[in-house]
């Protein structure tokens, strides 16, 4: 990235202010460093850059005329939910607009007969839940930042949750996407109907980080709530053990609602905060749910725990109503802001790996814990192999963030190396940019880039993000061979 | 089999630099899906084989060519299946034709489509580029999701080698149900009990007769008997007739009228349509067998918010797919020329300008 990203131009500004002021209110334009600083990060806030100017419509229409007047302009645009994102997907522009649908957050209509809800992208993930509530229904991914984060956020970035090795993403969740190209022009991916014709363009945009178009309108699939679920917390002594507990249950035909799994620091960790009444001593936990009818979760539990008991689980315990089921969840839920506690900051990693190659890959974040001397607790999405390590690190010391990105972008390539990605469902952002070098050829980039050409030729929405340019591969490439190591991002911080 | 890429490579460029198009075709069992195929067969049926499975992992890789049978038995043989059922249409079916056309079949409403399932896609370009997009595992998010639009891109994007699927275990139990009930009740019944936590995992209305499977925990199953009434279809006689539905070999697809494909959404009520229908999908999917003029029935699967195809038939002069909206078109031809610049992959298969 260059110096003129972060240099502001007050001739630019004043002009892309006065453009937006004709199609906003006075009040939906912010300009003033203190205005727009709210804007500099999103949920990753190493990273951080003041915008040019922040835009906040309030209707279709007002993006419409926004995106188009950015365009004539030639002006990027980074659009934004609720900047909840863990990889500075909307980390700002320091020459472009940063658009924000907070203001965009109604729901427009819920028909509980069709079981589709929708909603402007600024409505929050759980408000359609509690909305959908009254008749049965919810809508399913439950990303663990859902009483914050956007829909259109997590269509932005494909979001998952805890249940999704069960219910799906939110690419099998969403009908339709109403929204608007670059140019300001309405398009609509997907429909109310199962499929379109033509490309499924629908699941392209799935997860685009809002490169190709900014959403203006969701439509999402409800589901019915199931009548209850369980949840079985099982104790092993050793973690490949419990690893292996995971697939055994997969093996016997069960997919479980959810099944988490936490290495024995992170247990420590949360166990002090929230006293979920964690065993200290297992090496790793399992949490397994049923949902469903009574019936049905009562025969499902029961083969369960045939499973866990057959894969080594010294100890189990299952809950016996729903307020045990959540202190049993409290803990997994809170492994984030526990490492806050222990730790001035975090830094949470996102690799998904065969689940079977798990065991290889704690033993190296082990051996990396050493080699940084850094300290590394696991939660992992034990289900669909989503794994979640948690540097700790103090942001005050830059060796010590200079430390913590090394030993991420080893293990980043670890997950890689085992036939993994870089990022399960927290997107790549700008964090892991320099990995994309690494997880995809020259020609696979290529044909990125011309996929958001496709949508958006003078490549104006949310540039520098997601994929990287060929000569930044080039680049990090030198480093590595000279460097004789893997190097750390070449990321400028603000 | 690297061997066979090469090959495939080499004549994709070779075409490419003559402009001479090539028809991408595994068993040719889905010939008559789509416009009309022109151009010089390359037959994807030497590249064949599975080339991992791990059963506990849910995934399951294979090569284009590879017969859609061997790749069901091997799932079956572990207890797993392709969830969203798609038709053969014939022995010869393969997967890389199943991914092309992007048919699903009875269990598409209740499992997901065709493409709900694809993990990861090997390709070859227009120019001969052997690409790798998605992967082998349940999540990922790095890069723009290339591999689920290749399911019903009729081979117009490139040569698929290789798809990684998600596979997940066969139901514990399964019963069916057969009940009679007028269309627009039936219509009313599989949207109330949609919401409901039934696992219905297919539907059929035909003739005033409602036909619901269940799937699942044999107590689910149990329960949702007493909801839903009716008769119990005998297990062998059941299975019959969802693979009927499936492959289409059932009465209703037994006609001399053309066949058209209605997805609309699930709460459309029935469409005064001339000809005879059958609902799948509960209610999501109408089978029309018509010999109304295309205008009349496109305009009312349109209205309903939906779609309508001609899926078999001898007049296709009206066009086989629903035309694209202008911005939607653009997007298509652009992602068409990234994708394949010399037009060389069964140009006009979808559309005249693809």
């Amino acid at each position: 990235m260059n110096e003129g990203f972060r240099l502001l131009d007050p001739v630019r500004q004043g002009a892309a202010v006065n453009v937006l002021r004709a199609i906003l209110p006075a009040e939906s334009v912010l300009y003033e460093p203190e205005d727009t600083k709210p804007y500099e990060c999103d949920g990753l806030s190493a990273y951080r850059a003041l915008p040019m100017v922040v835009a906040l419509p309030e209707n279709e229409e007002q993006v419409s005329r926004v995106l188009r007047a950015c365009h004539e302009l030639k002006l990027p645009v980074v659009a934004r939910g609720a900047g909840t994102g863990l990889s500075g997907g909307a980390l700002p522009h320091g020459k472009g607009v940063l658009l924000s649908l907070a203001k965009m957050k109604r729901i427009l209509a819920l028909d509980p007969v069709a079981r589709v809800a929708r909603v402007q992208p600024g409505v929050r993930n759980l408000a359609i839940s509690e909305a959908a509530a009254p008749y049965g229904l919810y809508y399913a991914p439950d990303p663990s930042s859902q009483i914050a984060c956007s829909i259109g956020g997590n269509v932005g970035e494909n979001a998952g949750g805890v249940h999704c090795l069960k219910y799906g993403l939110t690419v099998h969740n969403v009908l339709r996407v109403r929204g608007c190209t670059i140019e300001g022009e309405a398009v609509e991916f997907g429909s109310e109907a199962l499929d379109v014709p033509g490309y499924d363009l629908l699941a392209l945009i799935m997860g685009s980080e809002g490169m190709l178009a900014v959403a203006t309108e969701i439509t999402v699939k409800l589901v019915p709530k199931p009548h209850t679920a369980r949840v079985i917390l099982a104790a092993f002594d050793d973690v490949e053990k419990a690893g292996n507990a995971a697939a055994a249950m997969i093996a016997a035909g069960i997919i479980p609602a959810g099944l988490e799994m936490m290495d024995q620091p992170a247990t420590r960790a949360v166990e002090e905060y929230v006293h979920a009444g964690y065993d200290l001593d297992a090496a790793a936990l399992l949490l397994c749910e049923s949902d469903g009818t009574v019936e049905e979760v009562e025969e499902e539990i029961g083969r369960m725990t045939a499973v866990l008991k057959q894969a080594g689980a010294y100890d189990f315990r299952i809950s016996e109503n729903e307020a045990e089921r959540l202190k049993f969840w409290s803990g997994r839920k809170a492994a984030f802001p526990a490492m806050g506690r222990i730790s001035p900051d975090y830094y949470c990693m996102d690799g998904t790996i065969p689940r079977k190659r798990l065991g290889e890959v704690l033993r190296f974040i082990a051996e990396m814990e050493k080699k940084y001397g850094l300290r590394c607790p696991n939660v992992f999405h034990a289900g669909d192999g989503n794994l979640h390590p948690l540097i700790l690190f103090d942001a005050n010391d830059p060796e010590q963030l200079h430390r913590t990105e090394a030993f991420a972008g080893e293990v980043l390539e670890k997950s890689i190396e085992v036939g993994g990605t870089v990022t399960g469902e927290h997107g790549v952002g700008i964090e892991k940019i320099n990995q994309m070098c690494v997880q995809f050829t020259p020609a696979e980039l290529e044909m990125f880039r011309a996929v958001k050409r496709a949508f958006d030729v003078d490549e104006l929405l949310n540039p520098d993000k997601n994929i990287p340019s060929l000569h930044r591969c080039a680049e990090f490439g030198r480093m590595h061979v000279e460097g004789g190591r893997l190097p750390y991002p070449d990321i400028p911080r603000f | 089999m690297q061997e066979v890429i090469k090959r495939y490579a080499d004549r994709i460029r070779a075409a490419a630099a003559d402009k001479k198009p090539l028809r991408l075709r595994g068993g040719g069992t889905k010939d008559f899906y789509g416009e009309t195929p022109g151009g010089e067969v390359l037959d994807t049926r030497e590249y064949a084989g599975i080339v991992a499975y791990e059963p506990t992992e849910l995934v399951i890789t294979a090569r284009c060519g590879t017969p859609l049978v061997e790749l069901e038995a091997a799932l079956s043989a572990q207890g797993q299946y392709l969830a969203f059922e798609p038709p053969h249409f014939g022995p010869g079916a393969t997967v890389g034709g199943m991914l092309a056309a992007g048919l699903s079949g009875p269990r598409r409403q209740a499992a997901g489509a065709v493409r709900d399932f694809v993990l990861g896609v090997r390709m070859l370009d227009g120019r001969g580029d052997d690409l790798s997009f998605g992967g082998q595992v349940m999540k990922n998010v790095a890069g723009y999701d290339v591999s689920r639009p290749m399911a019903g891109s009729l081979g117009t994007l490139g040569l698929i080698l290789e798809v990684s699927l998600k596979v997940p275990p066969l139901p514990f139990a399964e019963a069916t149900l057969k009940l009679e009930l007028p269309q627009d009740k039936a219509i009313e019944m599989l949207n109330h009990w949609g919401g409901k936590p039934i696992p219905i995992s297919a539907s059929t209305w035909v003739e005033g007769d409602l036909t619901v499977r269940l799937s699942g925990a044999a107590s689910a199953i149990q329960a949702a008997r007493v909801v839903i009434g009716g008769e119990s279809v005998a297990p062998e006689q059941a299975q019959g007739y969802w693979q009927d539905i499936r492959e289409q070999t059932d009465v209703f697809f037994r006609t001399d009228k053309p066949l058209w494909r209605l997805s609309v959404p699930s709460v459309t009520p029935p469409l005064a349509l001339p000809g005879e229908e059958l609902i799948e999908w509960g209610g999501a999917l109408r089978w029309l067998a018509s010999n109304a003029d295309a205008r009349t029935i496109r305009d009312a699967a349109t209205q309903s918010g939906g779609h309508a195809t001609l899926f078999r038939g001898t007049d296709k002069s009206a066009g086989v797919f629903t035309p694209l909206a202008p911005p939607l078109a653009r997007v298509h031809r652009n992602l068409k020329q990234a994708f394949d610049p010399a037009g060389v992959f069964n140009p006009g298969r979808m559309y005249p300008d693809l």
